[in-house]
């Protein structure tokens, strides 16, 4: 199997166009739209106005109304009907393209299991298909091969191709035990072998879940829309009630209305609008959040990020860049500063970790540069000794490490560290920094500066969540000195420093008692607790399986300011939702001073004073609103995919802001609408 | 006309400036902080003694709910007890004879629920006992439980509120001990003075100029029409209520009797925002409530100043505006305000005949009443704007991306669900019994009844709609006033309105109250810089929106077949 790339599609991809039209038929069937409870009383109404097509034509009765008139408001119910439905199909088709493309990397694959032969126990390795893999199965992959299903790594480290999920084309490393433990199916092995336990049943994993969210087949209404939900049928029932008492009202007024205007004005007051956009609103939230690489486990997850009050994040890798790295050497008093870069540069030879290259990348710079030597013995970090060095073949002993740890070796030689160099330890550490301490023998010869590098835009990020009501904590290990000085370079508004992984959960509870709502995001075996405690956890998809299992969701990318994404997302959902709910509910009045007057003018011709659109016949008042009734649904489509974009501004000036545009909007855009469909419609007619 | 409008803002200002003192004065006591209230204490302490109440006692919003409703049957099947059988009552110097068991069940329960329809004339209709111990009993009752139940929703808003939401029995007494009786005490002294009878003799039989014998309908009226409006009941002890010269003989007891009727429903909302510590929600709130208010008496008072155009057209000049249905003393600008007034706030009294206004004006009254959260009866009006509220919460939260919430507490699908009910429940009741009646005058005109429903109305057509319109409006609103003209002491109007006035009054209590006991309950969320400010004019804005939209969807296609078509007829 190759690797997919993922495809982005349009709006209104040709391929889903077909797709989204032909469902929005299948989506006819009643039992469907008994679910939405608005549509399905369009679709009662539909079904009446056909019966009265019917009899009309059959019986040549024309009290109803001319036939043509008749079949008209048939023709743009159906087609109300057609276009919510499509708006749903078309939300759908998307999630589900993206879906594919995922589950595309999860087709069937070779898996070399491994499994006891016979009663000997022997275990033997065979080849199934990665369909039969169970939970619990060991399999084996090498160089080249695709990992066939999501587990964990029990033996082996390799190099892993992400690509295929994440996009990302550097390879990374996963090994066993630790916290990069985690395999995801459809990833491919580049080096080495590895042993994985399958950690999940087939048909369960993440990805299968977040499918059938998008897909809508296992979609649940969050508690939000449920609440919606009852709101828009609330107001469907204020227009029942309505429409059947006009009937009485009509006899008093001895004024005859055609079942026609009845159902035209019922279908244009009932908030068909959010009604027919409300499920594809719900399922372009889902496809938002999987297009930014993560997956949601459910959407109330998704809704609830978007009312985050406090966000939990680690120093490492979020606020600053992965690794800290060397900015200065500061030789000790009687140390040739040449001399003591040397030193450095020695010491850290042998020395891989990003913290080590970083010194000799900042000696290079300063032309200073030093080889291998196959004489040299080099020392490597080790959690006894907690220090690193190089023992020369002439005998020099050079150690680098932290100071506690260069104090205790000098001492034990009998020498102390000089108070220069503790007066500099002590101005590094103030100023966020990570001294190393570097000693050549018994004698110190200088201190190394390690200092985080704030990622660039990371303040002005941090200004955003702040405008938007979110408190951010940075989670980091470093002791509250250099913590506080991170902090507050980065914009943050507080800090755990020293953190345990217990201090993030009695965070997160102190947070929640006080009646917040946290999120964090983790990786390691022992965020777990915490990420289940957390409102929102997102797990990094390289982390364990017992973070994944923990959190609610997972970030394919590991990229940890994913969360700043997520929020946003959650918010722009709800705000299209009430956006949309608004405009909906804005456009009756147009509506009504549309139909009302068209309904009575006839028996009370002093009612002309309401018709203010000066609209030429009941008729036609009639059929053009319930046309821009319709029309205003596929209108709305695009703004109904993409939401309502979220600003920053505070709650009240974007309230403000959304009432301007959808509310008064809401109120103006009909108006038009209807005036611009009449003259149409009575050029026409 | 100047001096008139003159008089209009200045009863405005001077209610606002007695209420704002009151609504404070009813936080401290509210809050327990010594007040000068507290000169009532012992007062209560026999009362709770007599009673057996025990005033530490605490109740959830369910316990409230049960004592407020059985004590309510109670008074029901007391009220309706001594109606029926008034005539053989003591004193009954007038020999009024008992009522029927309609007009009784409509009665009792019409001023039970602080509406005070009346299908009866007071002069003719009810013995000097039943005024005293029926009518004005339960003025003071319902109107104390409005107050009381209104304190039960802000102790439930309270930043630290548990379960505990305070004792019913206690804020019942309170209501009448520190407000509605000393208040009522003043009023009725002022109006004695005034010339509003307080006699406990049987009518006065004079001979006139003409030399034709008259009664002249006297009785210990006085007191009775001070909590007629203090607690916003409405109902008068004469038939032509407030336009009657007893009941408000000149233009001052005419301002007394309006601020009477304003100053607990307006006090009640200040006292909200100086007992939960949130002056700005409280002035909000007010704004909408004021703004709402003057949509409606702007108009009105245009139009009634204006006169009539019909009358216009014959050539015949109306300097003083639209003098029909009105009296000389007060002019149209005073009585176009009063008619606002006590539509708004659900008083119903009456100084002008609200048949007689002009369409325009009719269609505001009706809204005042559609809407019932303009002010608002005493305590009820907070609790009907605050449905509003939560509904204006859900929206607006959602549209600044929060999941909403109001006060610091999650607005969620079961807070949706009871209020989207009692959203529902005004014009479902309005439409329903309208549509009703409509259908009996159009399919059984001539139904052998007492009154044939063709008999029914005063009007044919479009004002004919607005006074069946106009009746189960004021019914649904616990309004009680009539635009008169409708034939309704009989078995269909009474019964019908009095279903109205039951459902109209409880169940929007009873939801109001669930809501805020259900919020009280739940886990405070503080303040960030993303939660929705429901203090802020933006959201006040919305609740408006909110309570234009709800109420303009429901209520227009009836307003357009009721006054409107009337309007435009004569314009």
């Amino acid at each position: 199997m190759s690797v997919h790339k993922r495809k982005a599609y349009g709006l209104f991809d040709p391929a889903l166009l077909s797709t989204a039209v032909k469902q929005s038929f299948i989506k006819l069937n009643p039992a469907k739209m008994i679910r939405n409870p608005v549509m399905f009383t369009v679709e009662l109404g539909t079904l009446i106005m056909a019966g009265v097509v019917l009899e009309s034509v059959l019986t040549g009765n024309r009290t109803q109304g001319s036939v043509g008139y008749n079949v008209s408001v048939f023709l743009v119910l159906f087609m109300t009907l057609l276009f919510a439905n499509f708006a749903e199909a078309i939300a759908e088709a998307r999630g589900k393209a993206q879906a594919d493309s995922l589950r595309k990397t999860r087709q069937d694959t070779p898996a070399k299991l491994i499994a006891p032969v016979d009663k000997s126990l022997e275990e033997q390795v065979i080849m199934v298909s990665s369909s039969q893999l169970r939970l619990g199965d060991r399999f084996v992959c090498e160089t080249g091969d695709i990992i066939p299903m999501d587990g964990e790594i029990v033996e082996g480290i390799a190099t892993i191709d992400e690509s295929a999920i994440t996009g990302e084309s550097a390879p990374v490393i996963r090994e066993a035990g630790g916290d990069k433990s985690s395999v995801t199916g459809g990833t491919k092995v580049l080096s080495d072998r590895i042993i994985v336990r399958v950690s999940t049943q087939p048909g369960e994993t993440f990805l299968d879940k977040m499918i059938a969210l998008v897909e809508g087949a296992n979609r649940q209404k969050t508690p939000n829309e449920v609440a919606l939900t009852i709101l828009l049928a609330s107001f469907t029932i204020v227009f029942v009630i309505v429409c059947v008492t006009l009937k009485p009202f009509a006899d008093y007024a001895n004024t005859p209305i055609t079942i026609a205007a009845y159902i035209s004005l019922f279908v244009c007051l009932i908030p068909t609008t959010i009604g027919g956009l409300l499920s594809a609103i719900g399922i372009a939230g889902m496809d938002r959040a999987l297009r930014a690489n993560v997956i949601a486990k459910s959407g109330k997850a998704v809704e609830t990020a978007g009312d985050i009050d406090t966000l939990l994040l680690d120093k490492t890798g979020t606020i600053t860049i992965g690794n800290r790295k060397a900015t200065n050497f500061y030789p000790a008093i009687d140390t040739d500063e040449k001399c003591f870069i040397e030193l450095a540069v020695l010491s850290s030879l042998a020395d891989d970790t990003p913290e080590g290259k970083s010194i000799i990348e900042l000696a290079q710079q300063k032309g200073i540069q030093r080889k291998k030597d196959p004489s040299m013995e080099f020392i490597g970090f080790t959690a006894e000794t907690r220090c690193s060095g190089v023992n020369l073949a002439s005998g020099i002993r050079i150690r680098k490490g932290a100071q506690d740890t260069i104090r205790q070796l000098v001492m034990k030689g009998g020498q102390k560290v000089p108070p220069a160099i503790d007066e500099r330890v002590r101005l590094i550490s103030e100023n966020g920094g990570t001294p190393l301490v570097v000693a050549e023998g018994d004698q110190v010869r200088g201190v190394i500066e390690l200092q985080d590098i704030i990622k660039p835009g990371i303040q002005e990020r941090f200004e955003r969540l702040r405008k938007m009501g979110v408190k951010t904590v940075m989670v980091t290990g470093d002791n509250p000195l250099t913590a506080k000085y991170i902090a507050e370079k980065a914009g943050v508004d507080d800090f755990i420093a020293e953190a345990k992984p217990e201090d993030k959960m009695n965070y997160i509870k102190a947070e929640q008692h006080s009646g917040k709502l946290v999120a964090m995001m983790g990786d390691g075996t022992n965020d777990a607790p915490a990420l289940a405690q957390a409102d929102v956890g997102v797990a990094m998809n390289s982390g364990t399986q017992a973070a994944k299992e923990a959190g609610n969701m997972v970030d394919l990318d590991n990229d940890p300011t994913k969360l700043i994404e997520v929020v946003e997302i959650g918010k722009q959902l709800l705000i299209t939702r009430g956006t949309l709910t608004t405009f909906s509910i804005a456009n009756d009045v147009a509506k009504y001073f549309a139909i009302v007057p068209a309904l009575f003018v006839a028996a009370l011709p002093a009612l002309q004073g309401l018709n203010i659109m000066n609209l030429k016949s009941p008729e036609t008042a009639i059929l053009s609103a319930v046309i821009f009734n319709a029309i205003i649904i596929p209108i709305l489509i695009p703004l109904a995919l993409r939401g309502v974009k979220y600003k920053p501004i505070g709650a009240s000036a974007l309230l403000r802001r959304n009432l301007l545009i959808y509310g008064i909007g809401g109120v103006i855009v009909p108006f038009i609408g209807i005036k611009v469909i009449d003259l149409i419609i009575g050029t026409i007619i | 006309m100047y001096k008139e409008i003159i008089g209009v803002i200045l009863t405005y200002g001077l209610s606002l400036a007695l209420a704002i003192p009151l609504g404070k004065a009813i936080a401290h006591w509210l809050k327990g902080e010594k007040s000068s209230w507290n000169f009532m204490a012992p007062v209560e302490r026999v009362i709770y003694k007599f009673s057996g109440i025990d005033p530490q006692e605490e109740m959830n919003w369910k316990q409230h709910l049960k004592s407020m409703l059985t004590i309510n049957l109670i008074w029901f099947i007391y009220g309706f007890g001594m109606l029926i059988s008034q005539g053989s009552l003591f004193l009954n110097p007038g020999g009024i004879k008992s009522m029927s068991p309609d007009l009784a069940f409509n009665t009792a329960i019409s001023f039970m629920v602080n509406c005070n329809l009346q299908h009866y004339s007071g002069e003719t209709g009810l013995s000097y006992l039943s005024q005293i111990a029926v009518i004005t009993f339960f003025q003071f009752v319902s109107a104390a439980t409005g107050i009381a139940m209104v304190f039960v929703l802000f102790k439930a808003l309270r930043e630290k509120a548990s379960e505990n939401l305070g004792n019913f029995w206690v804020f019942f007494v309170q209501s009448i001990t520190r407000i509605l009786f000393p208040l009522s005490f003043v009023m009725a002294i002022l109006l004695a003075f005034s010339g509003t009878p307080a006699s406990f003799a049987n009518r006065d039989d004079i001979v006139t100029v003409q030399g034709d014998s008259v009664g002249v309908s006297r009785g210990p009226a006085a007191g009775m029409i001070a909590i007629k409006h203090l607690g916003t009941n409405g109902g008068g002890w004469f038939g032509a209520n407030s336009a009657h010269p007893f009941e408000n003989p000149n233009y001052f007891t005419n301002t007394v009797e309006l601020i009477a009727q304003v100053i607990v429903p307006l006090a009640l909302v200040f006292a909200l925002g100086f007992y939960l510590n949130r002056k700005k929600l409280s002035v909000v709130i007010f704004s909408v409530m004021t703004l709402g208010f003057f949509c409606l008496l702007v108009p009105t008072v245009i139009s009634e100043i204006r006169g009539n155009p019909e009358i216009q057209r014959l050539g015949i000049a109306q300097s003083t505006g639209s003098m029909e249905g009105k009296e000389v003393r007060f002019g149209p600008a005073i009585s176009a305000y009063w008619s606002i007034v006590t539509t708004v706030i659900s008083t119903g009294s009456v100084n002008s005949m609200h048949d007689s206004t002009m369409p325009l004006s009719g269609a505001m009254q009706m809204l005042g009443m559609m809407t019932n959260a303009f002010y608002g009866g005493c305590g009820v009006g907070i609790l009907n704007y605050f449905i509003f509220l939560i509904i204006a919460v859900f929206v607006s939260g959602m549209m600044v991306g929060r999941t909403p919430e109001f006060l610091g507490r999650k607005i969620e699908a079961r807070e949706m669900k009871i209020a989207s009910i009692i959203a529902i429940l005004h014009p479902l009741l309005i439409l329903a019994f309208t549509a009703l009646s409509s259908y009996v005058l159009v399919h059984a005109p001539n139904a052998a009844w007492a009154i044939k429903p063709s008999g029914w109305l005063n009007n044919p057509g479009s004002h004919g709609f607005s006074e069946m319109l106009y009746e189960y409006s004021s019914s649904a609103a616990n309004n009680g006033s009539g635009f008169e003209g409708l034939a309704d002491n009989n078995i269909f109007w009474n019964l019908t309105t009095g279903i109205v006035l039951l459902i109209g009054r409880f169940l929007p209590i009873i939801g109001p109250i669930a809501i805020a006991g259900i919020l009280a309950n739940k886990k405070y969320v503080p303040q960030t810089a993303g939660t929705l400010r429901s203090d802020s004019y933006t959201f006040g804005a919305m609740t408006f929106a909110v309570i234009v939209i709800i109420t303009a969807l429901a209520f227009f296609p009836a307003l357009t077949l009721g006054p409107l078509a009337e309007y435009f007829s004569i314009t």
